[in-house]
């Protein structure tokens, strides 16, 4: 859920006048549906910006296993624990999936950890809120997972196969996250008053959060355009707030919890609901750095990282031992 | 020290009797864990399932569909420089 | 399930009633329904603690295939804790689930043995705990399938085969981490003996063990030994690893008499059910 980060080289779309042939091939291709593979003819500027979306998709994943396996260990029952372990090793799938698709594109999987851990390539902001009490749980599923799949189904069509397939095993398997997050929220809005209040505080935590996913309006900007010419971007990010808000405002009304804006209200001209802005200077301070967990986060990757190292290494020096063992054992044989 | 660990391509006949089928990649230091690694991925360890993974590098795949040159990821890794990575200038330096 | 000794008196049941959840009358020390449902707590609690324990590592692994893994196995662990002390709730008769088991009994009441219970440290001490534990928990399970109690026999054939895998896979990583690298070796060795006197416990009987035994309910913990040395003196040699020279045995967590750990464990384990009594969740 990461079109906040997206951009392309800044040129905007390419006149099809100014295209080599090849490219006018290519974006024929595009238009009429085709998928592109990895070994295909692609512009450099659309290899680049795949690199940047997948991989800045598989970060997020990645970064965002840690705000919600900040309760696996306080889960409140054994059920929740397991649905949460589960959701939570889910993300470390998807980002997996994700860096291989980004692999195919010539880039290495270390390669793009390497630029996650050292602040050069970006994961999505919202992982840097924190997990406050049990119903964040609740709410990240419903709100922020909502919003990830409102961007991810369409995603599905996207122009490039490696990440179109693996964005169809995703919504597959992530049906259940919004789900699961959804009945943690109805089961503290109905349950005891202490209850609704933690429901309430992370639906007031995470509501201008989750609309900031979507990234600042993009209706103007030439490089989005770029990247929907491409179908590596398929909806606008005004679009798919406006359908993300339409969307919650009716199960915020089921669960009985009030979305923390006064303006608020059904548009009948429009055919959809009429919200107010989220603090956009609050987005781009976050995006810089300084969100409440922005150091934590990363701190918690690069150990898990550098600890790791001897780990990996180790395995790789018994491979080769291993080999070099039977590859001696053929020759005493032959 | 510090290598990564190869690439390897998952294949998987379900209990049905179908051919394998490519479900998906990921990473391991030899063949054996590959195996085991992709239960646990791609699986999640449903029983009477066979798997295939074999070493990315090791598969011979046909000439693109398009004629043109073939773009051989090897050959151009503008992804190397720290440059690539185009962030956007609202975020400023990091 | 061979028939039980009927130890729900009528008065029982009134002062579990009487004192609301949480606080019931135990069953009588030294009647069978009392053994049975302590040696499934036992093999419950195992469950529940490593599992625990285990699912501290998730987002934090080594390596994404690692990461989903461990998980499998937190997850395998944590649906045998369902299964185990589910039984024990319904064999103690009391009303108790295996969620009220789970989070509202304090340290003293768990028995699960005192490895479990180690801190995760590094991925190769998490692994040799792992390990150590499967190559007891996989002949445990084998034996337990000859239950003379079905209900037993049914639970340990579903989770052995879990348990055969994580056996599988817990073995192979200490050997390729034994012999890894010098640093590799040298951290699964120092594992190794830091887990060494807590692997004794397993096999050492109390009078309940004893009875169950007869019972043809569970088997002596001394007989799964034999498996379990071969196992271990395979893979360890196998690893290039050196087994400690002791045999002694920190013991005590099967009677519920704990280490520091498990305080801890069970503050943020418990700690909404308690904070939040009654509450659904």
């Amino acid at each position: 859920m990461y079109a906040q980060m997206v951009k392309t080289d800044g040129k905007g779309i390419k006149p099809r006048e100014e295209m080599t042939p090849e490219e006018q091939r290519f974006q024929d291709r595009i238009d009429a549906g085709e998928k592109i593979e990895p070994k295909e003819w692609m512009p450099e500027a659309y290899r680049q910006n795949l690199i940047r979306q997948i991989g800045q998709h598989a970060h997020s994943e990645i970064v965002g296993q840690l705000p919600e396996g900040n309760w696996i260990t306080r889960a409140p029952t054994l059920e929740r624990k397991a649905i949460l372990l589960a959701k939570v090793q889910d993300e470390a799938g998807h980002g997996l999936y994700l860096y291989c698709a980004a692999e195919t594109l010539g880039v290495s999987r270390d390669e793009l950890t390497e630029a996650l851990l050292s602040g050069k390539m970006k994961y999505s902001s919202i992982f840097n809120y924190p997990t406050l009490n049990w119903a964040d749980i609740g709410a990240v599923g419903w709100l922020v997972d909502g919003a990830a799949i409102m961007n991810q189904v369409p995603l599905q069509r996207t122009s490039f196969g490696p990440y179109s397939r693996a964005m169809i095993r995703i919504c597959k398997e992530e049906s259940f996250h919004q789900r699961q997050g959804y009945d943690i929220m109805m089961k503290m809005a109905r349950g005891t008053p202490e209850q609704r209040e933690m429901a309430q505080d992370a639906l007031d935590r995470y509501w201008y959060p989750s609309l900031m996913m979507f990234g600042p309006s993009d209706k103007d900007s030439v490089h989005s355009a770029q990247s929907m010419a491409w179908k590596i971007k398929i909806n606008t990010n005004d679009e798919l707030r406006q359908k993300f808000v339409d969307q919650t405002v009716p199960q915020a009304k089921y669960l009985g919890l009030t979305i923390p804006d006064p303006e608020l209200k059904w548009n009948e001209e429009k055919g959809g609901h009429d919200f107010s802005e989220p603090d956009w200077s609050e987005f781009y301070a976050v995006l810089k750095g300084n969100g409440p967990c922005n150091r934590d986060r990363l701190e918690a990757r690069q150990n898990a990282w550098e600890d790791g190292r001897w780990f990996r290494d180790g395995l790789v020096a018994h491979a080769k031992k291993a080999d070099a063992r039977r590859a001696a054992a053929r020759v005493a044989a032959e | 020290m510090s290598s990564e660990w190869p690439l390897w391509e998952v294949f998987i006949r379900g209990q049905h009797g179908l051919n394998h089928r490519h479900v998906g990649s990921l990473h391991a230091p030899d063949a054996e864990m590959a195996i085991r690694h992709a239960r646990d991925v791609y699986t999640r360890r449903n029983e009477g399932v066979s798997i295939w993974a074999v070493k990315s590098e090791d598969i011979a795949a046909s000439s693109p569909s398009e004629k043109g040159p073939l773009f051989d990821p090897a050959n151009d890794k503008v992804y190397r420089h720290p440059t690539f990575y185009d962030i956007p200038d609202e975020v400023g330096h990091m | 399930m061979p028939s039980l000794p009927d130890v729900m008196t009528p008065d029982a049941e009134a002062l579990a009633k009487a004192a609301g959840n949480g606080a019931r009358a135990p069953l009588a020390a030294g009647t069978l329904a009392h053994d049975l449902f302590t040696g499934l707590t036992r093999l419950g609690d195992n469950a529940l603690i490593l599992g625990h324990r285990v699912s501290e590592w998730c987002g934090h692994a080594p390596v994404l295939e690692e990461d989903i893994a461990l998980a499998n196995v937190a997850l395998d662990l944590i649906g045998q804790t369902q299964l185990w002390l589910g039984l024990a709730g319904e064999v103690e008769g009391r009303g108790r689930s295996a969620d009220n088991l789970a989070f509202l009994r304090d340290a003293w009441h768990f028995s699960n043995i005192l490895l479990v219970e180690r801190p995760n440290r590094d991925f190769g001490h998490t692994l040799m705990r792992q390990f150590l534990f499967d190559a007891w928990h996989q002949p445990m399970l084998k034996a337990l399938e000859d239950s003379n109690d079905a209900r037993i026999a049914e639970i340990a054939a579903k989770a052995g085969k879990e348990v055969a895998y994580h056996l599988e896979r817990s073995a192979d990583l200490v050997i390729r981490l034994g012999d890894g690298t010098e640093e590799s070796h040298a951290r699964m060795q120092d594992a190794l003996e830091r887990l060494w006197p807590w692997t004794g416990e397993a096999f050492v009987a109390d009078d309940i063990d004893l009875r169950l035994a007869e019972a043809g309910l569970m088997p002596a913990p001394e007989s799964l030994r034999p498996v379990w040395d071969a196992t271990l003196t395979e893979v360890l040699s196998e690893a290039t690893l050196t087994t400690p020279d002791s045999t002694f045995a920190h013991t005590g967590g099967k009677q519920g008499r704990h280490t520091e750990d498990m305080g801890h464990i069970l503050s943020s384990m418990q700690w909404l059910q308690r904070a939040y009594p009654g509450a659904t969740w």
